[in-house]
């Protein structure tokens, strides 16, 4: 019995590393105190009522945004031991398999469950507010996506400690994701971590698709619409159609391990290729869904901090529609070695360079709107003003890449991998800080240091060229991406130190940035104005932090900027118009069936890993049940009372009124 | 954020407040609307799914192909099954717009046990195929047919049981701005499995006995 056990607690967690060892005992350590700390506090009851089962979009984008950082925190120790092995010459820090896990897990960590949920706490918060409304289209969903993500995450997460993780690579490229080349579960973890938390991501989609066009306060024409929520709009669209890929392609992945069936298998007549042509097609996309957001942010950042009307308006939403469109048609570029011959290969590089053109037009109306604007330079401003030359030049050697006989030198070279964090931390990085600096005292009421926010800032920007510059040069001497070591004959050591040395300065600028929300949490200097940077949109004409409802009574929209120009408006001695009378305003009640549900898809995923059916059935089980639970269920909303309303603006407007 | 504790029980009679309109958008109309763009979404992956048929299709890796499995008379039997549910539905949902619940009920009923039929006939002929040694491991045709035309039954299958989720709450709660939805959006989506099911049909079936 004994040894049956030992056998199995051997396969079971990963052991022989001191590394996933201490893992292990923080894990253990973390999870204790979290248990003991809220017990002691007797805070089991706030956090279920008030966090866990609620269906309010600000708290769900809040707690979207605290698991991004967490994820940012482990993809960024992942890539520091990455770059720690690559230092020097013949380094013995990582072994290969290893080293292949590392490289795997960021990759997935950094755009999966950092990137997206960022993004996704971005729309949560800031979305409806700029558009007028009281809520997202369908809340119970909103919990149940948030959820969702939250168990994939942590069903990726587990494999580092039980199982062992991921290795083929954060697209998991058969055969070698294949049973025949990895038998083990860690391609299982990556299959139901990314399927569980990709449910989510396609409802989030749908969900804001629905929002921005259903939801817009009265008035507000989408031609008057702030442009965040169009960016999220084209997000959106693109996630709608992509994301459908992802759930099939994976599935398709799944029976091959599972089943034994033969889609991308060597044998029995599968098709490799097959697999790399639909993950792309997800896959590229999905790099679009997350920088698109990012220009919707700068370009309200851009004309808050220049006080300036948005340049372009009109062009900026074609372009931004024009490239989710066009992002669907230049999968291929990711393979042009593949040998689909040269109409295929000259079709898919005219398509690519075709999307420097509504990016360069979106580039030139964030020049021309800070052309002649009063600029100030906060911390938004600061990550927006360095966003422009990293982004394009980052763009341009993405215009190199796309040139498809010069790719052939170029793909998957260090130079490629200069290329795509060039572009993604420059775009989507610098975009989403940008976003959370500018729109933190929306959420919670106070703004933060702008001192160490600079210090955060530079470090930041310098740490980035050291690292990404010299990638560049190492990709066109020959350094090929996933290598885990190289020898002194090479003469690649000086520009891999200093790439590791900038990967340092980026990990020193992330503990900035965490010590600056404790500095400014302590140092606590409230925003009573609910609009500390001038704001143009109508998310600042209402208190920080919005109360549970958003507006008292929903405002009439007549202008692009119009918070802007009702301030104007006010400035200029015109009558306000008298405030409707206020109304019982209706919500939706919270639920907990949306964190049990993704516990049981928790559970039937962990079941599907390890082939335990006993696991995988109840699992299923459990989640049919409640979704009958939440179909039976007809008593899901209420009614907030005017004079509970009354009550609460006038605590929260004592202040500015 | 203490101020967002806002008392849960708002206590104001929900119907009195139902029957006047409140600026906020249709919520009805709206998950109508949602229902929509997820069927688009469901298009994508069938879309994918019969991309990935017709790349392996020919790959039968020395196994039978579909001229030599598939027994087209049973197709057409389930086929015409599928459509007559279709109409049902339909009939149902006239049903619910001359507000008569019994007879709603009753043609979702019957276009439920239609559905059941489909599905015991699919199962049936799976079992069948396997009977002959053509399971999904045999080959890439096969996995790429098993994956496609089972995962059009387990649509079918998921649609089945909230139809009878939905029989029972007409029953409880009669024909409501709710249930109405409820019934627009499951015959939406039986009418949606009838359409995959055409095109299921065409080129798995047919194209592969021709």
């Amino acid at each position: 019995m004994w040894e049956k056990v030992k056998s199995f607690a051997s396969e079971f967690f990963v052991t022989g590393d001191p590394m996933i060892y201490g893992a292990d005992v923080s894990i253990v350590l973390v999870t204790l105190a979290i248990i003991v700390g809220l017990s002691y506090f007797k805070k089991w009851g706030w956090l279920w009522r008030e966090w866990l089962t609620t269906v309010d979009h600000k708290k769900i984008g809040i707690m979207y945004i605290i698991a991004s950082f967490i994820m940012l925190f482990r993809g960024g120790v992942d890539a520091l031991l990455m770059r720690a092995q690559l230092a020097m010459p013949n380094m013995e820090f990582l072994a290969a398999d290893h080293y292949n896990q590392v490289f795997t897990t960021h990759g997935v960590i950094m755009i999966l469950f950092m990137a997206m949920p960022f993004m996704f706490g971005l729309f949560n918060v800031i979305v409806p507010l700029q558009i007028g409304a009281r809520d997202v289209a369908y809340p119970f969903l909103n919990a149940l996506s948030f959820w969702l993500f939250f168990s994939g995450a942590m069903l990726f997460n587990l494999s580092f400690v039980i199982g062992g993780s991921p290795d083929a690579g954060w697209l998991a490229y058969p055969p070698y994701s294949g049973l025949m080349h990895n038998p083990g579960v860690g391609q299982d973890f990556y299959i139901w971590g990314i399927q569980i938390s990709g449910i989510g991501s396609l409802m989030t989609g749908i969900n804001f698709i629905v929002t921005i066009l259903k939801m817009r306060a009265p008035g507000m024409k989408l031609m008057k619409m702030p442009m965040f929520p169009w960016s999220v709009l084209s997000s959106c669209i693109a996630i709608i159609f992509s994301f459908p890929i992802l759930t099939a392609t994976l599935a398709l992945l799944f029976l091959d391990r599972y089943a034994g069936a033969h889609f991308f298998t060597l044998d029995g007549g599968g098709n490799p290729m097959m697999y790399i042509n639909l993950i792309w097609m997800w896959g590229h996309p999905e790099v679009y869904i997350i920088v698109l957001p990012a220009f919707g942010i700068f370009s309200e950042i851009v004309s808050t901090f220049a006080k300036k009307k948005l340049f372009g308006y009109k062009s900026m939403v074609f372009a931004m529609i024009i490239i989710s469109v066009l992002s669907f048609l230049v999968w291929a570029h990711h393979f042009f070695t593949m040998g689909s011959g040269a109409d295929v290969n000259a079709f898919f590089a005219l398509t690519t360079m075709l999307i420097a053109i509504p990016t360069g037009v979106k580039v030139f109306n964030w020049l021309f709107t800070m052309f002649r604007g009063k600029i100030t330079f906060e911390t938004p401003m600061l990550w927006t003003i360095g966003f422009i030359p990293c982004f394009v030049t980052g763009g341009m050697t993405g215009v190199l890449l796309s040139v498809a006989p010069a790719d052939f030198q170029f793909h998957n070279s260090y130079f490629l991998v200069a290329h795509f964090h060039h572009v993604i931390i420059g775009g989507v990085v610098f975009g989403y800080f940008a976003g959370l600096y500018y729109w933190w005292p929306k959420l919670f009421g106070f703004k933060l240091n702008e001192r160490i926010g600079k210090w955060a800032f530079w470090l930041w920007n310098i740490g980035f060229y050291l690292c990404f510059m010299p990638q560049y040069v190492l990709g066109l001497m020959g350094m090929t991406r996933r290598v885990y070591t190289y020898g002194w004959d090479k003469g690649w050591w000086e520009m891999n130190l200093v790439s590791t040395i900038g990967a340092g300065f980026m990990g020193i600028a992330f503990l900035f940035q965490i010590w600056q929300i404790i500095y400014s949490v302590k140092h606590l200097k409230k925003d009573e104005t609910g609009d500390p940077w001038n704001g143009r949109t109508l998310e600042w004409s209402i208190p920080s932090p919005a109360p549970l409802y958003n507006f008292a009574t929903l405002p009439q929209v007549s202008d692009q900027d119009e918070w802007w120009e009702e301030k104007q408006r006010r400035a200029n001695g015109q009558q306000v118009p008298a405030k409707p009378v206020l109304e019982p305003i209706h919500m939706p009640k919270n639920s907990g069936i949306p964190i049990v549900m993704s516990m049981c898809w928790f559970l039937a995923g962990f079941g599907f890993v390890f082939h335990w059916q006993w696991l995988t059935i109840p699992g299923l089980i459990g989640v049919v049940a409640c979704m009958l639970v939440h179909s039976f269920n007809y008593n899901n909303d209420y009614y907030i009372p005017v004079d509970e309303i009354t009550r609460t603006e006038s605590e929260l407007r004592k202040v500015t009124s | 954020m203490a101020q967002r504790n806002v008392n849960h029980a708002g206590q104001v009679s929900p119907a009195e407040l139902h029957s006047e309109d409140h600026g906020h958008p249709d919520m009805e109309e709206m998950r109508k609307f949602g229902f929509w763009i997820y069927l688009m979404t469901d298009i994508i992956i069938f879309g994918t799914l019969f991309a990935t048929y017709i790349v392996l299709k020919g790959n039968t890796n020395g196994g039978p192909g579909p001229a030599d499995l598939f027994q087209i008379g049973g197709i057409i039997v389930s086929t015409f099954i599928l459509l007559i549910s279709s109409y049902t539905s339909g009939l149902a949902v006239l049903a619910m717009h001359k507000g008569n619940r019994q007879a709603l009920m009753r043609w979702l009923g019957v276009t439920a046990l239609l559905g059941a039929a489909f599905i015991a006939m699919e199962v049936n002929e799976f079992i069948h195929l396997v009977g002959e040694g053509a399971t999904l491991s045999t080959s890439a045709f096969l996995s790429a047919f098993y994956t496609l035309v089972g995962t059009h039954g387990l649509h079918v299958l998921v649609g089945l049981v909230w139809m009878i989720a939905i029989i029972i709450q007409l029953g409880k709660h009669g024909i409501t701005p709710v249930t109405k939805r409820k019934v627009h959006i499951i015959s939406l989506f039986w009418h949606f499995l009838d359409v995959v099911w055409i095109f299921v049909f065409t080129i798995v079936y047919l194209m592969g006995v021709s």
